[in-house]
């Protein structure tokens, strides 16, 4: 037996020995390395999970709104975890009631050979697959989490635009944020949510950071599925900022009514913007562009035939906003521009010009329109009848001062720069992204062309066209090509010719021609045209007012100003806008302007008309321009005069009062009108 | 027929003494300890099912089913004679064994990856393999109680016997595959031998063969990779965070954040959120490390050590060579597995599925625990009657 107790001796400090061990390990991960299992601890058990703010309401003048936000059910999935257990996706189908491959189409990440619908956002970002859930569908998974682990169902807020269509391309729309985007913003990189929402066009763009408002944080204990088990912090999210802008819905609705009316009855029109500008102010009061879309397909991930017909030239792009982008030959709206132009250049303001119906420009006769001849006017009349001939005259000799064929060292090019005063040729600084400069064809401009195309050109003098079967025009392509690649950075005089009535080589913005008009009859000052009026918190305390900055001053002095502001303020009534305006209630409100008609080679003419009244103190300066729709007073004219009857209440409905103060928000964020 | 007699004579001093007198004789410490454990581990079993399991309070109520059959159970095997186990022994080990390969026959049913267990209906399940640890105590005692002629040792024959029946115990066992259990048997044939007084080379040789054995299973691949991949997690919980090292890791993180004091009962976070799997059974040391802190989970190794060192008293206060053998082998078993279960939650043992003796939640286990201490209690009472 004293063997065993030895032996039982010898186990019982084995036994002992490793209690201790066991021992002194506790004490080594609980009391020595305890801090760090804490911070471990703390780590897997929370999420930080950012709730995204409610993004800020878009209102017109009056407190109406453009956009706003709806709340509505999202089913969101997080990629990572969907892509352990592909079963999920499947339960998921049959709940949502939706084709796998639907749901498995639009969670995949966009990408070089990637069609919609794909998620652009950033891959760790929860993917929203349906925002039309119902409140059983959104129980049914919330319920049974341990069979959707990363799926999740809450209430978001939606963007939602109560005027469909209208000013779609202005309002601009929301798309995920991208990894680089959030890469880029400071403090969210480790936090996530559903609908980070980027704006990526429009007023949603540009104001983006003051709508989008500030993410809250929220902590949430989580249990090993990801269940939510408690919140253990929470900072709550800022709304963002309402946009109050100084569109008018009610003219907005006229505006766009008038544009797409204009295009559809022009047979060959392609597009066509119309903007409606306050002549006082330089605040933009409504801006259509057709054909248009209903900027709704955005929300919840679009699909890609809806994208691809959003891009498509069939459907006429409508997502490209024609007032600031479509870049177009102003016609003869752009004579306000020369009229200054030879104003500076010295030729009197009273005196008498002849407008014969051709004038020799060079070799080669210039026409009028129609090469119909009008005898002797003043400035006044030439503007109101829409001679061309007096300003081919004009250019023409101003082009020879500058020294023709062999200009002087510093050419004046007085009509290029006066309608770089104008504002043409440059962006106006809208705050709207995207905005298109335009083109001033001056000496410059041309050598600059010239150095691109030149190489081309010179191959196409040699080879001819052989790819064109009209043979006509294969040979006048080839005298062209040859033109231009022996002197084809020489600003030839038919150049100036045509620049000083807007055809040829001159495009402008519709934006661009009504800030023109704005500067001219209402203080001489260019501005640079504003949507967004200001920013307040949703309470209505005011953030910031948007001033419209003034960018330049036009080159001509009021009364020169005035004169032809007068000259314009007979066309509606007994110049080339006469036909259109015929039975308009001049007397009740007076409409001037100035018709445009620009060729464009292989189309048809771009229509213009640009307008303002009422003429003795104007308050509305409206533009509106037709692709391919014929002579201004044919097509644009009409549209204009559509929006005045709205404006004013010409035909039985009220008159719509110009706004000039800010709509008041209370604190509930009801609006006082 | 020398021995019958002597046995004849106890029980008639026995009978003398009467069966009340028996309760006083009791080891109360090793009781109290047991008794103890068992509280903290329904704490802790409520604790960790609480949020979960049906019922406000988790498997509780079950919980304590099992400790009161147990408790049954450990009071008659401690009215028994041990020395009549002797007799009974074989028939222990034959049926033990018989409840092994019925596991393995479609009667039995897989449970976490182990076909260990005999489902009884009404949620009740039966683990053959934790009965099959007592036959095992009770056959080896009984086949090396008889020691060589003229020696202190066991003799030859009865050794290569104990390794046929531990063998063939372990290689059912293996079958289920349950590593836990049979490297739970493997230390209790080596506690018996050892105790048993066989020759330190032998031991030594034991020892070799043990390591070769590991080896040929590791060259051999007789282990499943995820079998191997558990064992050696532990010794580098990093490597596979989300996957094997995840019990590992997540173990460490709940003990370890209880830092000195704990949480509090029913405040640790990590059970709360069910981070560590098995968190009620093979893991429950993790709720007492998270919830109670150092203190704590210092006072539950304590408390089994308290149990542990009684039963080595009762092994070396007990007069006969069966009796200590019994007692010395349930304190093999038992320390091995508290070392086996605290040391794997806290990452200096191998990840293998073993209950935390009297406090992990499991009916068969608490069972087969208690049995053994009322083994280690009729021992001493006995042993406290002849003096």
């Amino acid at each position: 037996m004293n063997r065993m107790r030895t032996r039982l001796v010898v186990l019982h400090v084995m036994v002992l020995t490793l209690l201790a061990a066991l021992a002194v390990r506790l004490w080594q991960v609980q009391v020595m390395r305890g801090q760090e299992f804490v911070s471990a601890a703390a780590e897997t058990r929370t999420r930080d999970v950012v709730v995204p703010a409610v993004r800020g309401q878009i209102l017109d003048a009056a407190g109406r709104p453009l956009v706003r936000n709806r709340t509505a059910l999202v089913v969101s999935v997080d990629r990572n975890e969907i892509a352990k257990d592909r079963s999920v996706l499947t339960r998921l189908a049959s709940v949502l009631g939706r084709p796998v491959k639907t749901l498995e189409k639009r969670i995949r990440p966009c990408g070089p050979g990637v069609t919609r619908p794909c998620w652009p956002g950033s891959p760790y970002q929860p993917i929203p697959i349906d925002e039309k859930v119902t409140t059983r569908e959104a129980l049914t998974i919330l319920e049974r989490q341990e069979e959707f682990p990363g799926v999740t169902a809450e209430v978001q807020a939606v963007r939602q635009y109560p005027n469909g269509r209208a000013a779609a391309q202005l309002l601009g729309y929301l798309q995920p944020v991208t990894q680089e985007e959030l890469d880029r913003r400071e403090g969210l990189k480790s936090g996530f949510s559903g609908v980070d929402l980027v704006g990526r066009d429009g007023l949603e763009a540009t104001y983006d950071e003051a709508l989008r408002g500030a993410p809250g944080l929220r902590k949430i204990q989580v249990d090993r599925l990801g269940k939510v088990i408690g919140i253990e912090q929470q900072v709550a999210p800022t709304t963002g900022d309402t946009l109050i802008t100084s569109i008018d819905a009610r003219i907005q609705a006229f505006t766009e009514r008038a544009v797409h009316g204009a295009m559809k009855r022009a047979p060959r029109a392609d597009g066509a913007a119309g903007v409606v500008l306050d002549a006082r102010t330089g605040r933009v009061v409504a801006m259509a562009s057709a054909p248009g879309y209903d900027p709704a397909v955005w929300t919840g991930g679009i699909s890609e035939r809806e994208y691809q017909q959003l891009l498509s030239d069939k459907a006429g792009k409508p997502l490209v906003s024609r007032a600031i982008k479509g870049e177009f030959a102003p016609g003869s709206t752009f004579k306000v521009s020369s009229v200054a132009a030879m104003l500076r250049s010295g030729y009197p303001i009273n005196g008498h010009y002849g407008c014969p119906g051709a004038f020799m420009v060079g070799d080669r006769p210039f026409h009028n329109f129609r090469g119909i001849p009008l005898g002797t006017l003043t400035m006044h009349t030439a503007l109101v009848k829409s001679c061309d001939t007096i300003f081919y005259k004009a250019s023409y000799e101003q082009w020879i001062k500058d020294g023709g064929l062999h200009p002087k060292k510093t050419p004046k090019e007085r009509f290029a720069n006066t309608a770089r005063a104008f504002g043409f040729g440059s962006p106006t600084g809208i705050d709207v992204p995207g905005e298109s400069a335009g083109r001033i064809p001056d000496r410059d401009w041309k050598k600059d062309l010239w150095a691109q195309t030149s190489a081309d050109n010179c191959k196409a003098s040699r080879t001819g066209y052989p790819g064109v079967k009209n043979r006509t025009k294969a040979a006048f392509l080839k005298r062209l090509a040859y033109e231009n690649c022996v002197e084809g950075y020489l600003l030839r005089p038919g150049d100036a010719a045509n620049f000083s009535i807007g055809q040829g080589d001159v495009l402008v913005t519709p934006l661009q021609l009504a800030r023109a008009y704005v500067a001219l009859v209402g203080d001489g000052r260019l501005r640079s045209p504003r949507v967004g009026w200001a920013l307040v918190r949703p309470d209505g305390t005011q953030v910031k007012k948007i001033e419209v900055p003034v960018v330049g001053k036009l080159p001509i002095n009021a009364k020169e100003r005035a004169y032809i502001k007068n000259a314009l303020s007979q066309v509606a009534s007994d110049g080339t806008a006469a036909g259109a305006f015929s039975g308009f209630p001049m007397d009740q409100v007076k409409i001037g302007g100035k018709t445009g008609t620009a060729e464009v080679y292989g189309k048809a003419d771009t229509s213009w008309f640009a307008s303002f009244a009422p003429t003795s103190k104007p308050k509305y300066v409206v533009v509106v321009m037709v692709s391919q729709g014929g002579m201004g007073g044919q097509s644009a004219a009409p549209a204009v005069r559509e929006i005045y009857e709205g404006i004013y209440g010409i035909k039985n409905q009220q008159p719509i009062k110009p706004v000039s103060r800010l709509p008041q928000i209370a604190r509930d964020g009801t609006v006082r009108r | 027929m020398m021995v019958d007699r002597t046995l004849l004579a106890r029980r008639r001093a026995f009978t003398k003494l009467g069966a009340q007198s028996a309760v006083w004789r009791l080891d109360a410490v090793l009781l109290v300890a047991v008794a103890s454990l068992c509280v903290i581990g329904t704490l802790l079993v409520w604790s960790s099912t609480r949020t979960w399991a049906p019922g406000s309070t988790g498997l509780v109520k079950k919980h304590m089913l099992n400790l009161a059959i147990g408790a049954a159970l450990c009071s008659a095997v401690a009215m028994v004679d041990h020395r009549l186990m002797r007799a009974y022994a074989p028939l222990v080990y034959v049926l033990s064994l018989l409840g092994l390969v019925v596991v393995l026959t479609p009667l039995g049913s897989t449970i976490n990856g182990s076909h260990s267990w005999i489902t009884l209906g009404g949620g009740f399940a039966f683990q053959p393999s934790e009965f099959a640890k007592l036959g095992l105590v009770l056959m080896l005692a009984m086949l090396l109680a008889q020691p060589a002629e003229g020696t202190d040792r066991p003799r030859m024959l009865d050794v290569l016997f104990a390794l046929m029946a531990s063998g063939l115990a372990m290689a059912l066992v293996m079958l289920q595959p349950d590593l836990g259990t049979t490297l739970v048997m493997a230390v209790i044939t080596v506690g018996a031998l050892a105790i048993a007084g066989i020759r330190r080379r032998y031991l030594l040789l034991l020892g070799l063969i043990a390591v070769a054995g590991a080896v040929a299973v590791w060259y051999f691949e007789l282990l499943e990779p995820y079998q191997i991949a558990r064992l050696t997690a532990f010794l580098d919980p990093t490597h596979d965070p989300r996957g094997v090292g995840y019990n590992s890791t997540q173990s460490m993180i709940a003990i370890g954040s209880g830092g000195l004091f704990g949480k509090g009962l029913f405040d640790g976070g990590q059970t709360t959120g069910r981070f560590v799997p098995e968190q009620h059974t093979d893991f429950i040391f993790t709720v007492a490390g998270e919830e109670f802190g150092f203190l704590g989970s210092v006072t539950v190794v304590a408390l089994l050590a308290v149990v542990l060192v009684r039963g080595l008293q009762i092994a070396r206060q007990c007069e006969d060579r069966f009796g200590t053998l019994v007692a010395g082998s349930i304190v093999c078993w038992l320390a091995f597995q508290t070392f086996e279960n605290i040391g794997m939650t806290v990452g200096i043992m191998p990840i293998t599925g073993l209950p935390l003796p009297f406090v992990s939640y499991g009916g068969t286990s608490t069972f087969a625990n208690l049995i053994a201490i009322g083994l280690l209690q009729a021992i001493r009472i006995r042993e406290q009657s002849f003096h």
